[in-house]
């Protein structure tokens, strides 16, 4: 499950695949029109549209102060747009936040662990924010950290643990209620390379039992692994599509060639 | 969903459980719970002597006679004077009271025995170092009361030992605190000031941490309501709260005698309003500061005018009137009188009701601004 799903692969073969698992009554897991945010003078986000499918690994690229990071607060319910509407898990950001966050997970590169805490104690302490109670949220509990491998440390320190086992929790406890969708914000960073691939392969098996991924990065590897990506630079979309349309699209030999490209030409002056 | 369920099923249940834990593992925290309010009991309760005594006084005795040495051992007996020495010139009394062996000195001049024996006004002087106004002021009454008590006793020897009665005895009865002992009174007050210090200093650091950390953003994206993230996050340390009175009271009558003549469930029920609005201005100082060593300092700037205006030490009476308004915006200036008034006069709700009022206003005001501007900055 390491392997990327193949590239290239057309839209309706896409949802006939992962779009159907939930139950989804359309098939789409975000949809935003008009997508805005400003704080004070300064606008973060303009005019977003994008659509995100049920079960789709999708990737967004930019580099620092793009939106990415405002976008995924605004899609989470942490922020108010400004402007415009964004449709998650089937429910309104603006109004219907509550119903969104009992259906999604979230992770940032900040983690949100209690340092002080065991990995148990973590572990427990969201899975009962999240609603998990008494005998199912023990057996819940116990095959979801033995999944991700955390048998001999179930009584650690969090804060003594290594930055790839942080990372591990982090996504343990994002997960432990078996959200529809997926936030990531730059999951990886500060990782090393063996604690990202283990941490990808268990992104892709959460894909394949039918969970919605919207996974932020700086790495191009990392690109290279979602289904589709998105390319935001001060604040817009400057580019969508596999990673193989991306760089067909743009006539680059690789994604990361297609990155610098974009984001040279959105940032010289007119 | 059964309300029994719901209660059963709050998410204010794991919030507090975590809470606990860390407050368990908190070290610091935990010695400021209990280690903390026997050090301020002990600082407070035996550094603040406002009634001052012996006075290291030295005299200038030119008069070398039985009423001058009589008049010296009078002014020693009021317990305000303490004789160090003698000096034999008026430059050596100037050089005693400029390098600080003295605080004060007597001056009694050559004919001090022969004006008492030819039955005229017989003159003597006390030099005070009143760079220290409470000093000064000791000093005044104590040489007021040496004066007079010498003089009644020289009237009473020259009628042949008849006692002279005062025509006017004013008596004057120290209600609620007999001894006059500055324990007492300031004692009572350090519950008052100890719960300003940890509500506001544990509350602002504990939330601008979560922040710090990140873990009030994910808590943010989760479910969890807002009334349970603050009241998972607030009632432990009301606890801490109720636990530190109770080490400060415990101590206090057993160490300093403290009286506690009033009721302690009143007592109890007063302290949370107090404590909420202390919590109150703790969340308020987090929703500004943007690290902890700013919280901290938001907090300790925020008791100095505590432990000043509050009449803790110094009465308000005696404060300039601007001075006694600041007072008036502090919820613990509200707190120390419900604190004296019950646990050393024994009042109850017929004349505390007021203070209790204004101190239940303050809880909710300072709660609802804080927990609006809090929900605020997390967004």
């Amino acid at each position: 499950m390491s392997e990327p799903a193949p590239a290239g692969s057309d839209r309706e073969a896409d949802r006939a695949m992962h779009g159907a698992t939930h139950g989804a009554p359309n098939g789409v897991a975000v949809e935003t029109r008009g997508l805005r945010k400003e704080f004070g003078a300064l606008v973060a986000v303009q005019g977003l549209d994008l659509t995100i499918r049920r079960g789709e690994v999708f990737g967004m690229l930019g580099p620092n102060g793009s939106g990415k990071t405002t976008t995924i607060r605004m899609l989470c319910g942490l922020m108010q747009p400004t402007a415009g509407t964004a449709r998650v898990v089937g429910h309104e950001v603006t109004t219907e936040a509550e119903a969104i966050r009992r259906k999604i997970g979230y992770m940032s590169q900040r983690y949100g662990l209690y340092d002080d805490l065991t990995v148990e104690e973590n572990a427990r302490f969201y899975a009962t924010v999240y609603g998990l109670h008494g005998r199912e949220r023990t057996a819940r509990l116990d095959a979801h950290l033995s999944e991700l491998g955390f048998d001999s440390r179930r009584r650690q320190i969090a804060g003594t643990l290594s930055g790839g086992w942080k990372q591990r929790l982090a996504l343990a406890c994002a997960t432990a209620h078996r959200p529809e969708m997926l936030f990531l914000d730059e999951p990886t960073a500060g990782v090393d390379p063996a604690a990202r691939r283990r941490f990808w392969e268990t992104i892709y098996e959460l894909a394949g039992r039918g969970t919605t991924i919207l996974v932020t990065t700086h790495y191009m590897d990392e690109a290279e692994r979602c289904q589709r990506l998105a390319f935001l630079s001060r604040g817009h979309l400057i580019g969508i599509g596999t990673p193989a349309e991306i760089t067909r699209q743009f006539n680059e030999p690789t994604i990361e060639d297609v990155f610098i490209t974009l984001q040279r030409k959105d940032e010289a002056p007119v | 969903m059964s309300p029994w369920r719901r209660l059963r099923e709050s998410r204010f249940w794991p919030m507090l459980w975590k809470e606990f834990i860390q407050m368990r593992r908190d070290r610091l925290t935990l010695g400021m719970m209990t280690v903390l309010p026997a050090v301020q009991l002990l600082l407070f309760g035996y550094a603040i002597q406002t009634d001052v005594r012996h006075l290291p006084t030295v005299v200038l005795d030119e008069s070398r006679s039985v009423e001058s040495r009589r008049l010296t051992q009078t002014l020693e007996n009021t317990d305000v004077f303490t004789v160090v020495g003698e000096v034999p010139t008026a430059e050596a009394l100037r050089s005693a009271i400029e390098s600080g062996r003295a605080n004060a000195a007597l001056v009694i001049p050559p004919d001090y025995e022969t004006r008492i024996a030819r039955g005229v006004p017989a003159r003597a002087q006390l030099v005070v170092d009143a760079a220290d106004p409470q000093s000064s002021a000791a000093a005044l009454s104590g040489a007021q009361l040496a004066a007079q008590a010498r003089g009644v006793e020289i009237t009473s020897e020259r009628l042949g030992g008849v006692p002279i009665e005062p025509p006017i005895d004013l008596a004057v009865r120290p209600w609620y605190n007999p001894a006059q002992r500055s324990a007492v009174f300031i004692v009572p007050g350090v519950i008052g000031v100890l719960l300003t210090i940890t509500m506001t200093l544990i509350t602002s650091t504990a939330v601008v941490r979560e922040r710090e950390r990140g873990t009030l953003e994910q808590l943010i994206v989760t479910p969890i309501d807002k009334p349970s993230l603050m009241l998972g996050k607030l009632v432990p340390f009301m606890l801490v709260g109720y636990v530190q009175m109770a080490v400060v009271m415990g101590l206090g009558s057993l160490i300093f005698d403290i009286p506690i003549v009033g009721s302690l469930w009143l007592l109890t029920l007063l302290t949370a309003a107090f404590i909420f609005a202390s919590l109150g201005v703790g969340l308020l100082i987090s929703t500004v500061a943007r690290t902890q060593a700013q919280a901290m300092q938001l907090s300790f700037f925020f008791m100095l005018p505590n432990i000043l205006l509050s009449g803790y030490i110094f009465p308000r009476a005696a404060m300039p009137e601007p001075a006694q308004w600041i007072g008036l915006l502090l919820p613990l200036t509200f707190f120390l009188r419900i604190l004296r008034g019950i646990l050393l006069k024994g009042i109850g709700m017929a004349h505390l009701w007021q203070d209790s009022l204004v101190l239940v206003a303050f809880a909710v005001v300072l709660l609802a601004i804080s927990v609006r501007r809090f929900t605020k900055t997390i967004e």
